[in-house]
């Protein structure tokens, strides 16, 4: 069985209009950011209080509300997995007062009191996340380094591995992903907390997995369709591995998609953000990443594109790898 | 060819038998993070400065006693910041360097005249917070063991001066916090003068000028209580160096006072009891302070000459009696702590993971089983076998290496088996277009599986950088995270290339024409 027989659509005759899209969403994401003040941070990065707790008995989102409505700060209430489990979140932002390391858990103390004081079903606390300032701004650097390092490192090694302009065609994709799924998770009011980092980190692995695939396919026709532009070969290529990429994508989704599903409440900002990511990663290697490979390569050899990608790989150790699979 | 395809058999065989035997039974063999066993993550922050400033202070007492001693003439002596100290109005400069050669070990002197500022050398502040830090970890750690936590964390974390605890299936977190924070500092000192209904009334019984060798203790509201008087803070007035310390006890035990209320006894070590003796021998009939992080807890007259045994009471419950004795047995910390991160998962959100995790995982496996079954038809079952394969050496690479499974780790075991979908798809994609091209299975089947190998290491080592880093940059569940990610990646490649291949040679093998395959 076969998805595609013989595929042959022209995809890089629609790079310019992929290109605009992909722009348009990220501006739109970038606005949105811009006018809410940033992607809302999660206590991970922010510092502040979560307190979820389980009722014996049923209570309404009301009830719950007014009941912390006492204790200062901007407190945010919102039910935790599903109604029957009745189990509720409360969140306090970092408030100055909390700078003091000593004084960190009282915001979780004023919530549990105040819930004890409200007369409500009686409860016990689930999970309690307190995070000081110093501890926020902390994992807020390193998040940042970890994701530039593996950028950085991923960016080397296809340029060892390929060349300069595949890696700058791989990088802009992986980028094109993380702004992407940045700018879903605003669209959809998702927070950045660690496990949405975490994700984040993962698709910059998958979406540079995906181009490679392309891009090894790429490395390898260029040596079989020697006449051909370089556009051709880099279309030929993406055809050639369509079924590959949208079996995988799929696969890769629908699995996901469960964790979406089932995974639960603490994953679930974990798991939009991987949903989003494979789409965009699948989307950005068939328009994006070849897209800016081929305009690199172009914009450094305007005159003879087809004769330079006839004879592109000049080292000898990657013809050795192309004669030992033939 | 088909000896060698035997031991490719057997060596498959070798690797699953020893990772199931690795892992099984899994509810023993595998770790589990804190966020599904339930437990509590915290984050604390020695305050080296504290500790730096106690040295300070000593040297500034010490160089004090100096100068009186050589009769050196000071106007100023005084600490301005942990780890500094000024000296004003010095009339004779060669007699005050002097007298004050000691304090340049670790101090350094700034240039001039009449008028100095010490700050602490850089290497011993450094070897100070070092040694504040690795002290305060080492009674954490007995303190932990106390409590008796199964597989308890306790260690440095990023930076220097933050410490790392985690605890297992603790529950009653405030406990667990006093117990790690609480300084425990113990101090028995004789009272001067007092109790004081006020600190003003203190001072004024010394003219507003207190001599600096004795300082102004707040009790407990207890202490007055117990005397018959309304509980309100009373102030004793005691020496600053304290000639018994919490570094003397040999022992501490929960017991009962003579109204039989919970009470903590205390036994000290040879040294203390001889220095004890001699000390209340001295001081019959005065006031012995029990002072414990700067508070005076009782002040009981003493009666008799005491040497090796005492009493600290108070108004404890049986809890507290408990866990002041466990705190004294386990020594001082050198410095206060503040809590910078606590994360506390309750055992039935922890098993509400396990679930959804095990529910997600299975689910997306299913699915996806189905898929490959249906689109591969019998490839679909070679896929299935690699994939299966991977899982038993994911769990039981876990198991060896002791790699702790939270819930993130879940979506590890998802996104490990999306990579090795993404390899059995690639080289099954590739057999099938080779297919086309006539040369015959066995041809197909090899140039499959050779073209493909490159794109599956590109992939795989992309895959890798990320993850590492990803280890590099997470906390726990996190690191759960990756590791099962890095394990599942390097596992994959051995599954989806060697098992996968191995399963078609049989095939081809078995029959030498296949003119078909099923895939």
């Amino acid at each position: 069985m076969q998805i595609f027989k013989n595929p042959n659509f022209n995809f890089i005759r629609w790079r310019w209009p992929a290109l605009a899209l992909s722009i348009a969403v990220i501006l739109a994401g970038a606005v949105l950011m811009a006018t809410q003040g940033g992607l809302p941070l999660g206590i991970d990065f922010s510092g502040g209080t979560i307190v979820v707790v389980k009722f014996d008995q049923d209570v309404t989102e009301d009830q719950v509300r007014q009941s912390v409505a006492g204790v200062s700060g901007e407190v945010g209430v919102q039910q935790f997995g599903a109604p029957e489990d009745r189990e509720w979140l409360i969140r306090l932002p970092q408030t100055l007062s909390d700078e003091q390391g000593a004084s960190l858990e009282q915001g979780s103390q004023q919530i549990e009191a105040a819930l004890r004081q409200a007369g409500l079903p009686s409860f016990e606390v689930i999970n309690r996340e307190i995070v000081g300032p110093v501890i926020g701004a902390d994992l807020q650097r390193r998040g940042i380094y970890a994701t530039l390092a593996s950028l950085v490192a991923i960016t080397l090694y296809i340029a060892v591995r390929f060349r300069f302009s595949f890696a700058v065609g791989a990088i802009a994709a992986t980028f094109h992903d993380i702004f992407v799924t940045l700018a879903f998770l605003m669209f959809f009011g998702y927070e950045l907390s660690l496990n949405v980092v975490a994700a984040i980190l993962t698709i910059t692995g998958y979406s540079v997995n995906d181009t490679i695939v392309v891009f090894d396919r790429v490395r390898e026709n260029l040596r079989s369709m020697r006449r051909d532009a370089l556009e051709q070969v880099v279309n030929t290529s993406v055809n050639q591995t369509l079924a590959r990429t949208v079996i995988t994508a799929g696969t890769t989704f629908f699995a996901v998609l469960a964790l979406y599903l089932f995974g639960g409440d603490v994953l679930r900002g974990f798991a939009f953000t991987m949903l989003v990511g494979i789409v965009s990663g699948t989307y950005s290697t068939v328009f994006i990443a070849s897209a800016i490979a081929i305009i690199l390569s172009q914009r450094r050899r305007p005159s003879a594109a087809p004769v330079a990608a006839a004879r592109p790989e000049t080292r000898p150790g990657r013809k050795a790898r192309g004669a030992r699979a033939s | 060819m088909n000896k060698n395809l035997r031991w490719r058999g057997l060596t498959i065989l070798a690797v699953i038998v020893l990772s199931v035997w690795a892992f099984y039974p899994p509810a023993e063999k595998v770790n589990l993070g804190l966020d599904l066993k339930g437990g509590v993550h915290l984050i604390m922050r020695v305050q080296t400065d504290a500790a730096l400033r106690i040295e300070t202070e000593t040297t500034v007492e010490r160089l004090g006693e100096g100068l009186a001693r050589a009769g050196v003439q000071y106007a100023k002596l005084e600490v301005t910041s942990p780890t500094e100290f000024v000296v004003e109005g010095i009339q004779s400069d060669q007699a005050f360097r002097q007298a004050s050669i000691e304090a340049d070990t670790i101090f350094s002197r700034s240039p001039g005249a009449g008028r100095y500022t010490y700050t602490m050398r850089p290497i011993i502040s450094n070897q100070l917070r070092e040694e504040a830090v690795s002290q305060a970890l080492q009674t954490i750690e007995r303190r932990v063991n106390e409590l008796g936590v199964v597989e308890p964390i306790v260690a440095r974390y990023t930076q220097a001066d933050q410490i790392l605890v985690q605890l297992p299936g603790v529950t009653d977190v405030v406990r667990a916090k006093e117990i790690i924070r609480s300084t425990a500092l113990l101090e028995l000192k004789i009272v001067e003068m007092g109790p004081f209904p006020s600190q003003e009334a203190a001072q004024q019984a010394y003219n507003n000028n207190v001599p600096p060798d004795l300082e102004v203790v707040p009790g407990s509201e207890d202490v007055a209580a117990s005397g018959g008087g309304t509980p309100a803070t009373v102030y004793y007035v005691v020496r600053r160096v304290a000639p018994i310390t919490g570094r003397d006890l040999r022992n501490a035990r929960p017991s009962l006072d003579e109204n039989s209320l919970p009470a903590v006894g205390f036994s000290l070590n040879q040294d203390g009891a001889r220095r004890f003796g001699q000390l209340t021998e001295q001081s019959i009939g005065r006031q012995l302070a029990i002072i414990l992080d700067s508070r005076v807890v009782s002040a009981p007259v003493i009666q008799s000459r005491i040497t090796d045994e005492g009493q600290i009471t108070g108004s404890f419950t049986q809890q507290e009696a408990q866990d002041l004795s466990l705190v004294l047995r386990s020594g001082a910390l050198p410095a206060p702590m503040d809590f910078l991160e606590e994360r506390t998962v309750g055992p039935s959100l922890g098993a509400e993971s396990i679930r959804a995790g095990v529910t997600a995982s299975v689910g997306g496996l299913t699915l996806v089983v189905f898929f490959m079954l249906f689109y591969y038809r019998l490839a679909g079952f070679n896929a299935l076998t690699s994939i299966v394969v991977n899982l038993m050496i994911l769990l039981g690479m876990m198991a060896y290496l002791g790699a702790t499974m939270t819930l993130p780790g879940f979506a590890g075991f998802i996104l490990t088996i999306g990579m090795g979908v993404d390899s059995n798809v690639l080289i099954f994609e590739r057999i099938k277009e080779e297919l086309g091209t006539a040369k015959g299975v066995r041809a197909a089947v090899n140039a499959g599986f050779d073209r493909v190998w490159w794109t599956i290491v590109d992939t795989h080592v992309a895959s890798l950088i990320g993850a590492l880093l990803l280890l590099n940059f997470g906390t726990g569940p996190i690191r759960g995270f990756a590791t099962t990610l890095i394990i599942g990646l390097a596992s994959n490649v051995f599954t989806a290339v060697f098992v996968s291949r191995t399963i078609f040679e049989v095939l081809l093998s078995r029959r030498a024409q296949l003119q078909t395959l099923s895939i």
